[in-house]
């Protein structure tokens, strides 16, 4: 008779598990911006403005998803978001009732090819990034050819005359979205034989710079970058694709490839000068404030300059702070709730 | 077949002839067979286990370090005034004072010539921000020690922990003749009465001239390239390098990609910056009394150049100093097992994801075991054989190879979506990987049910038992050994796995420790993916560590298996 007292219990609690009231904030989204809302949410839990936040990691697409999925306790109240809001997905939220969204920028991330400290030390172009990783390049007579690089000094001389590998992030991940947004796509504008296509058929230009070559020479390193760091130590001369903390945390090991002639550190990517950075948000939904308490307290914290400044514990764990004057702005907006409206959505 | 002729056993009797040298041939030949096959038995075994100790000894060489942690010792008041002026001395007035200025004056008094607030900063930074966590505590519980000294353990940032792990950072040798630095603070010049920094002068133009090598190399190699431009850079790199190495006698400037050398006199640090063979101008990091002549100094050196290591020279000189003062203690990291988790490494804990492991596995056990027990029943002894039944049983063994991700959608559109349970918690977590090891169980448990020999319960049937009474007193007991086993290695398995629960949300950070099936939760196996994805190498350490808590669970709970099987198995 227990089994069967056991299996009753089990029923009950399915059905009267449901959902109730919730008194503790749920974050999901970009696995980017994850290890910086966490240390906010801890911050946040530790200095007693409630329950520390739960923050899962859904990566970037994910995150939305389950934010736009509708207004009420059993969806989440805030989304991390290595990239701003779609157009999609801002409908898709409306459509769902998600109408009020406050946009934080929360700081910068800089994407970083990086090598091994023993390797035979780089600097590569825009460029030659492209050359080397699109799946089709112009030929000698402009044509577009399966890309015949093998080795870097097939692209320039000036490069070592090693194998081209280079280990980076998978497709699904929000960070590979980066890479081509911000290496591949400037990459392919400046190569001069390419002009013309860029005018003539935008479409194919685009699926160019948005492909990435498949025989070997990219190795799909999985999403934790902790493995591309020990790999690059193994191999001194492949390169990898990650962001600014882990080069920042690993300096002892590896250091970071200077592209177009600018080293990726704080400062240059701070001030806009290394160009293969992105800004990282996080999307509150204004329509909880006041149902799960402590949303506006969290937002800032988050924006407060203990936490986003330049000396703030975010840029200790790797965040790149924004300029002064643009943090001064955004702590500004995002503590009067400002509402994202349609015309502000790309 | 073909040559086995068709008259009977009479006509083989010419093959059977063993003595013949063909026979002898084919026995030998069997024989060889044999050997061969046995030495590939034992390279696969060997490989295996070579496999498995490099695991091992990997995991636990990188893991151990995770559970001891450096603490400074040190004698720490907090006067009324710290908690509440007007005196309060409340649990929530103790846990919400700023104890920053307490902790800052400790450390101020433990180390000397700490002044102005970018160097207390330095300082206070060496310190975990959960550093005062225990101390706030200990006060909760007796306020009558607000305002005596206290002994106290006072938790070390992740980077100054790491620091006293490694080996070999700081080396420190006696310093020949006489030292005498010009001053006590700022800049200082350090004149020694002999030559007693000619080694490491020596030593530093080495480093060049070996560096210049390097450069010229790579000068020639692009000069063959044709990279004009990139040769010309290297190759006057390489002449201003050897140029430095050549002059012995000349300064040597020292940048943060040579190790730091230092002069300890008179309890101060001065960290060298130009040098020569008997002077040294460069910063004092720790003070000293006065500008005299010491006979008694030490060169010190921290051997990992200052660009290779996240810890600054000042850092190092802080914490060695403490160390040497006997205020730094090793001890066993407490807080590892007793904690939740925490974006601070040094603070970071397996509590929470060992709780809600326990919590998720209780949901599956729960769930599994009857269901899947009297499923297999029902199959083996009372369902009819027929084409329903085959079509269930196909099916059952199909689920039991289906990924685990599946089965976590399904819980996502069922339990989540559609009976609106809660996100992260233990208890979808539980369905869903019950779900995921029902079929494991219920091909065990029949497979154990038919291993029982009919005879038992043919004579339970014989002497008038009901065929649920046979089955129930007769078959189901003796069954028990090899469904126990079934179950154990199904919840090894459920143990495991984070595809599916990445989908309903248990892949998360969650700090509080969960304390019912409905709180949000993560389990042991979530935490190692998610602390292995973060930068801090600390967490590198984190992850191998609880990845052995992890080994030890299946090891326990694989023992508990062959144990029981065992014990309580019976043969007919």
């Amino acid at each position: 008779m227990k089994r069967s007292t056991l299996i009753a219990s089990a029923a009950v609690l399915l059905l009267t598990g449901a959902a109730q009231a919730r008194d503790q904030i749920r974050i999901v989204g970009s696995s980017t911006v994850y290890p910086f809302t966490t240390a906010v949410a801890e911050q946040f839990g530790r200095s007693g403005g409630g329950k520390t936040p739960v923050v899962e990691s859904t990566g970037t697409g994910g995150g939305f998803k389950l934010f736009c999925a509708g207004v009420g306790v059993a969806h989440p109240d805030l989304t991390n978001a290595s990239r701003a809001i779609r157009k999609s997905e801002f409908d898709e939220c409306a459509k769902n009732g998600v109408t009020e969204i406050v946009e934080i920028k929360v700081g910068i991330d800089g994407l970083t090819i990086s090598q091994s400290k023993n390797g035979p030390a780089m600097k590569l172009s825009m460029e030659q990034v492209f050359l080397a990783l699109a799946e089709e390049v112009p030929g000698a007579d402009g044509k577009l050819v399966a890309n015949p690089h093998k080795n870097w000094s097939d692209i320039d001389k000036a490069l070592p005359n090693v194998k081209i590998e280079v280990l980076g992030p998978p497709p699904t991940s929000g960070t590979r979205d980066s890479f081509h947004e911000l290496f591949m796509e400037p990459g392919a504008k400046q190569v001069k034989a390419l002009a013309d296509l860029q005018k003539s058929d935008a479409k194919a230009f685009e699926r160019l710079w948005k492909s990435i070559r498949k025989d070997g020479a990219y190795v799909e390193a999985g999403e934790n970058d902790n493995v591309i760091v020990q790999k690059l130590d193994a191999n001194r001369n492949s390169v990898g694709i990650f962001g600014y903390s882990f080069l920042e945390e690993n300096a002892a090991k590896i250091r970071g490839v200077a592209i177009d002639g600018v080293e990726p550190d704080f400062d240059a990517i701070a001030s806009g000068k290394y160009k293969g950075a992105r800004p990282l948000f996080i999307y509150a939904k204004k329509q909880h404030v006041g149902v799960v308490p402590g949303i506006d307290k969290f937002v800032a914290e988050f924006v407060s300059a203990r936490a986003m400044s330049r000396d703030g514990y975010l840029a200790r764990k790797g965040l790149v702070a924004l300029p002064k004057a643009e943090a001064d702005k955004v702590a500004a907006e995002a503590t009067g709730l400002k509402i994202l409206t349609a015309a502000d959505v790309k | 077949m073909t040559d086995i002729p068709a008259s009977g056993p009479a006509a083989l009797r010419p093959a059977l002839d063993v003595t013949s040298d063909a026979a002898k041939l084919r026995i030998r030949a069997r024989y060889r067979s044999e050997r061969r096959f046995r030495a590939l038995g034992i390279v696969a075994l060997s490989l295996t286990t070579l496999f498995l100790a490099f695991l091992l000894v990997d995991v636990i060489r990188k893991g151990l370090p995770v559970f001891t942690a450096h603490s400074l010792v040190l004698d720490v008041t907090v006067p009324q005034d710290a908690i509440d002026p007007s005196g309060r001395r409340d649990a929530a007035a103790i846990r919400g004072a700023d104890l920053y200025p307490v902790t800052r004056d400790a450390m101020k008094a433990a180390v000397p010539g700490v002044q102005g607030r970018s160097a207390e900063r330095t300082l206070t930074r060496l310190l975990s921000v959960g550093a005062t966590a225990d101390l706030v505590e200990r006060l909760v519980a007796e306020p009558q020690l607000i305002g005596t000294p206290l002994r106290t353990r006072l938790l070390l940032s992740d980077d100054a922990d790491m620091f006293f792990k490694a080996k070999h950072e700081v080396t420190s040798a006696p310093g020949r003749g006489v030292a005498t630095p010009d001053g006590v603070s700022g800049t200082v010049t350090v004149t020694l009465s002999e030559p007693g920094f000619a080694a490491r002068l020596a030593a530093v133009k080495a480093a060049h001239a070996a560096s210049a090598q390097v450069l010229r190399l790579e000068a020639e190699r692009s000069a063959r390239q044709g990279a004009v431009e990139r040769a010309k850079d290297a190759a006057t790199k390489a002449d201003a390098l050897a140029a430095k190495a050549a002059a012995k006698d000349a300064a040597e400037t020292l940048d943060d990609t040579l190790p730091s050398l230092l002069v300890a006199l008179g309890g101060g640090l001065v960290k060298i910056e130009t040098l020569e063979a008997s002077r040294a101008t460069g910063v004092v990091l720790l003070p000293f009394a006065e500008a005299k002549a010491y006979a008694d100094w030490r060169i010190v050196a921290f051997e990992r150049p200052a660009s290779e290591r996240k810890i600054t020279d000042q850092e190092i000189a802080y914490l060695e100093h403490l160390r040497a003062t006997g205020k730094v203690e090793a001890h066993f990291n407490t807080r590892f097992f007793t904690s939740g988790d925490s974006r601070e490494p040094e603070l970071a804990g397996i509590r929470g994801a060992l709780v809600g492991t326990a919590w998720t596995m209780l949901v599956t056990l729960l769930l599994c075991v009857p269901i899947g027990v009297l499923a297999a029943i029902h199959l083996e002894e009372f369902a009819p054989k027929n084409r329903i039944t085959d079509l269930i049983e196909v099916n059952i063994n199909n689920l039991a190879a289906v990924p685990s991700i599946v089965f976590g959608l399904l819980g996502l559109a069922i339990f989540l979506n559609f009976f609106d349970l809660p996100r992260s918690a233990p208890l979808v977590g539980g369905l869903v990987l019950a779900l995921l090891v029902l079929p494991t169980i219920i091909i065990a448990s029949r497979a154990a049910i038919k291993s029982v020999p009919p005879s038992i319960k043919e004579a339970a049937l014989g002497v008038g038992a009901s065929q649920q009474q046979a089955v129930f007193h007769h078959v189901l007991p003796a069954a028990v050994p090899g469904i126990m086993t079934g179950t154990i290695i199904g919840m090894a398995h459920a143990l495991g796995e984070t595809a599916p629960l990445l989908l309903i949300g248990m892949v998360a950070f969650i700090v509080d420790v969960p304390q019912a099936i409905t709180d949000a939760s993560t389990v042991l196996p979530v935490q190692i993916y998610l602390w292995s994805d973060l930068p801090e190498p600390a967490f590198q350490q984190k992850t191998a560590g609880a990845i052995i808590l992890m080994l030890v669970f299946l090891f326990v709970m694989n023992a508990a298996a062959i144990v029981i099987r065992r014990r309580f198995e019976r043969r007919w």
